[in-house]
């Protein structure tokens, strides 16, 4: 059968079981979008092209399935490189195809054209230049090999125009033998020996912490560390990568640990005599200064990246491997630590006295963030899923939002991306239908990428958005009003400017607006029962209000600064 | 006439700690790039870097990098490195376990009154002259590492050189087991 080849990639992701591609066309892509006109794949027309890198995030995170973006050449490629290194940093499996300028002008600067592969090596897991029409199939069947294996991340494919308008003989690659990837071998062999150090090292805890990250969820790991945590009673902490990783209300359950993390939760890794890392990278969020982070513990360090096994923190014990696949020989060899009790009775004593807290606001607002999160979390069916951009409102979220299932929050973590919420809801919601999809997001974060609800409305994906409006940059300005003195740096947003009700209204969303407690509970029940359309909230909230607990940054774990109201018993 | 610029330092070229990874990688475009941006990024620092097909040499390259083991972890750059979807192997090798040999080459201005002399410092070196004109000679030396400085250090004497070295290549002395003989293509 002879294909032009774009139609052979088309078909290629067909053959993957594609049903979804992000995008938007342009020059070279566009013999691409021809053959889609005929495909079973579902397009979505982006108004930018990061909208459809964070979709493919969005959509991702919430399904476990890779995410597909596709995109033109020049500007259309460079604006999806935030999205794509946002992925790497979270190991996100997306694959990205680029249109490219043809082969005979490449290295010309040519109309549109731009090195993309070139741009992204260093934040992909690979990348492709496909040269001949014949090579696609191997490429997209090797890309999502590559993204979706080992440590999975984004891989792209730069197509050049003249290779996908010349002819091909259909084939498909049977399997990774035909794959051409030499140096890529990402099945582990367990090391028993490595097992058995760690459950020796285990047997000798008293004081230890399952340190939960967000590679647990990747190797889908969850009902393995349930069943692990409830066997051995070990206290668990998830990272903000690993929200929804344990059950928020599980009594193992300590929290998020780090630089907004719980009391109990970064307290205990600092007590801890033994951190059992499970996908988790001792990022400096988690670790704050690295030299004075868990003085007193010794390190089971699990990871499917050889490269981060020892890369800030060394290990006593480093194994190499899936969390699943090593959850179940820590199983089989029957881990067990010494009883618990006294550790239990610290840690209880620590959450007693330090939980998250914040004040009642006034009956006439503005809101209390948090109150604005816990009431929607109240009123959302099971199941939700959320969505956030980067700043106060994303540690909330993460803080407040009673996370109980895998796969249930979704947010830019390691690249800290503003603007990832609103397009990764989106993308949610996609691959979600059928669940709620929230995105808790700024003021700030949500001007940089609002416009994808117009795609939103466009193609029928009722999203629901929920801005937590101080009217500033409220993570800087905290920072401001902490360490510089006060002195507020261009941070200033205004609260009216833009009209988040008429803006949305505008893309052909519901906008309300609630600015006390009273109209907070009516616009949520409001947006609760809108189900066609998406909707958008314009919370009046406290811009005064600051994320607690904070670790300063370069400061020790031991140095956290627990909520004003907690202080005055302590230090 | 030309002056020649003074010599300004001395002439350090094995780093303190250094190690040697000999690094075979699929023969494609782009891979050396790969590898330059990797260690750029990083912050690791490469010494030399020796690149050529190798013996399976239609799909596959050899890449002899000189790393600065101070820079960072040697596991830590081995581990980066193998993350590269074009590298196929890596071997790692301690500079006590390795035969390493360099090649130098150098365009020296001559004329009758040095000319003796030169010939004298080739003959101490091993070195040979492979070219020859009214006033200059280009002379070669292959040798180990130091050999090769010693050589340089030798031709400091003379006005006006023009220097050229590979960088190192090496492999591991026979009957030494390689750290990671385990990897390979499959």
């Amino acid at each position: 059968m002879q294909l032009t080849g774009a139609q052979a990639l088309i078909k290629s992701l067909e053959q993957q079981g594609v049903d979804t591609v992000f995008g938007l066309p342009g020059g070279a892509i566009l013999p691409v979008y021809d053959p889609l006109l005929d495909s079973s794949i579902r397009h979505i027309l982006v108004r930018h092209e990061q909208g459809a890198g964070h979709m493919a995030e969005g959509y991702a995170l919430a399904t476990g399935r890779p995410g597909v973006a596709m995109v033109t050449s020049g500007p259309g490629s460079t604006n999806i490189v935030t999205p794509i290194a946002n992925a790497h940093m979270d190991s996100t499996p997306l694959v990205v195809v680029t249109g490219q300028v043809a082969t005979s002008s490449l290295g010309l600067d040519a109309f549109q054209e731009c090195d993309i592969t070139g741009i992204t090596m260093g934040v992909t897991k690979h990348n492709f230049l496909v040269r001949t029409a014949h090579d696609i199939p191997r490429a997209v069947a090797a890309a999502f090999h590559l993204a979706t294996t080992g440590r999975p991340g984004p891989v792209l494919i730069d197509l050049p125009k003249d290779v996908a308008q010349s002819t091909m003989e259909w084939w498909y690659p049977a399997g990774p033998d035909e794959y051409d990837l030499p140096g890529y071998h990402p099945l582990i062999d367990l090391d028993e020996a490595d097992v058995e150090r760690a459950v020796a090292l285990m047997a000798a805890a008293e004081r230890p912490v399952l340190y939960v990250g967000g590679g647990t969820l990747k190797s889908r790991a969850t009902a393995e560390l349930r069943a692990f945590a409830e066997r051995t009673r070990i206290p668990v902490v998830t990272t903000l990568m690993a929200r929804g990783a344990f059950p928020h209300s599980h009594e193992l359950n300590l929290g998020m640990p780090g630089m907004h993390g719980l009391y109990a939760a970064v307290t205990a890794m600092q007590r801890s005599d033994l951190l059992i890392t499970l996908g988790a990278r001792f990022d400096d969020r988690v670790t704050g200064r690295t030299a004075a982070f868990a003085p007193g513990a010794r390190v089971i360090h699990v990871d499917i990246d050889r490269a981060e096994l020892g890369k800030i923190r060394q290990a006593d014990v480093a194994i190499q491997g899936d969390v699943g696949t090593v959850l179940r020989a820590f199983e089989a060899a029957g881990a067990m630590p010494a009883r618990l009790d006294t550790w239990w009775s610290e840690i209880r004593s620590w959450q007693a006295a330090y939980p998250l807290t914040y004040e009642d606001e006034p009956t006439e607002g503005p809101l209390r963030p948090q109150h604005v999160i816990e009431s929607l979390a109240a009123n959302a069916p099971e199941g939700t899923i959320v969505a956030s951009g980067v700043g106060q409102h994303q540690m909330w979220t993460a803080q407040f939002w009673p996370f109980e299932e895998p796969n249930s929050w979704i947010n830019s973590g390691g690249a800290g991306t503003m603007g990832f919420g609103v397009p990764a809801a989106i993308g949610a919601k996609v691959g979600r239908p059928d669940r709620t999809v929230w995105c808790i997001d700024g003021d700030g974060c949500f001007q940089m990428t609002a416009q994808e609800l117009v795609t939103a409305r466009s193609e029928g994906i009722p999203v629901k958005v929920a801005i937590l409006n101080n009217s500033h940059l409220g993570m800087v300005r905290q920072w401001q009003e902490m360490f510089y003195d006060e002195r507020y740096s261009e941070v200033y947003l205004s609260p009216d400017l833009p009209d988040y009700v008429q803006w949305a209204e505008a893309m052909g969303c519901v906008g309300l607006r609630a600015t006390t407690p009273k109209e907070m509970s009516d616009v949520i029940d409001e947006a609760n029962a809108i189900n066609d359309v998406p909707v958008v909230i314009d919370f009046r909230v406290d811009a005064t209000e600051k994320v607690f607990p904070m670790v300063p940054a370069g400061a020790s774990n031991d140095d956290i600064l627990v909520h004003p109201s907690q202080r005055k018993e302590t230090r | 006439m030309n002056t020649p610029e003074p010599f300004a330092g001395e002439v350090v070229h094995s780093p303190v700690r250094h190690h040697i990874l000999s690094v075979l990688v699929e023969n494609k475009s782009g891979v050396l790039a790969r590898i330059a941006g990797l260690f750029a990024r990083r912050g690791f620092n490469i010494y030399s870097l020796a690149v050529a097909p190798s013996e399976r040499h239609a799909r596959f390259s050899r890449i002899t990098i000189v790393v600065d083991a101070e820079s960072a972890p040697l596991e830590q750059m081995m581990g980066q490195l193998d993350k590269l979807v074009n590298v196929v192997d890596i071997w790692d090798i301690a500079p006590k376990d390795a035969v390493e040999r360099e090649l130098l080459l150098a365009t020296i201005a001559t004329d009758v009154s040095n000319r003796t002399s030169l010939l004298d410092i080739l003959g101490r070196a091993g070195a040979s002259i492979i070219d020859v004109d009214p006033g200059a000679v280009t002379v070669m030396l292959a040798g180990t590492p130091a050999s090769c400085d010693e050589f340089e250090r030798a031709l400091e004497d003379y006005s006006s050189v023009e220097l050229h070295r590979t960088g190192r290549l090496a492999v591991p002395r026979l009957g030494q087991e390689l750290t990671n003989p385990e990897r390979g293509p499959r």
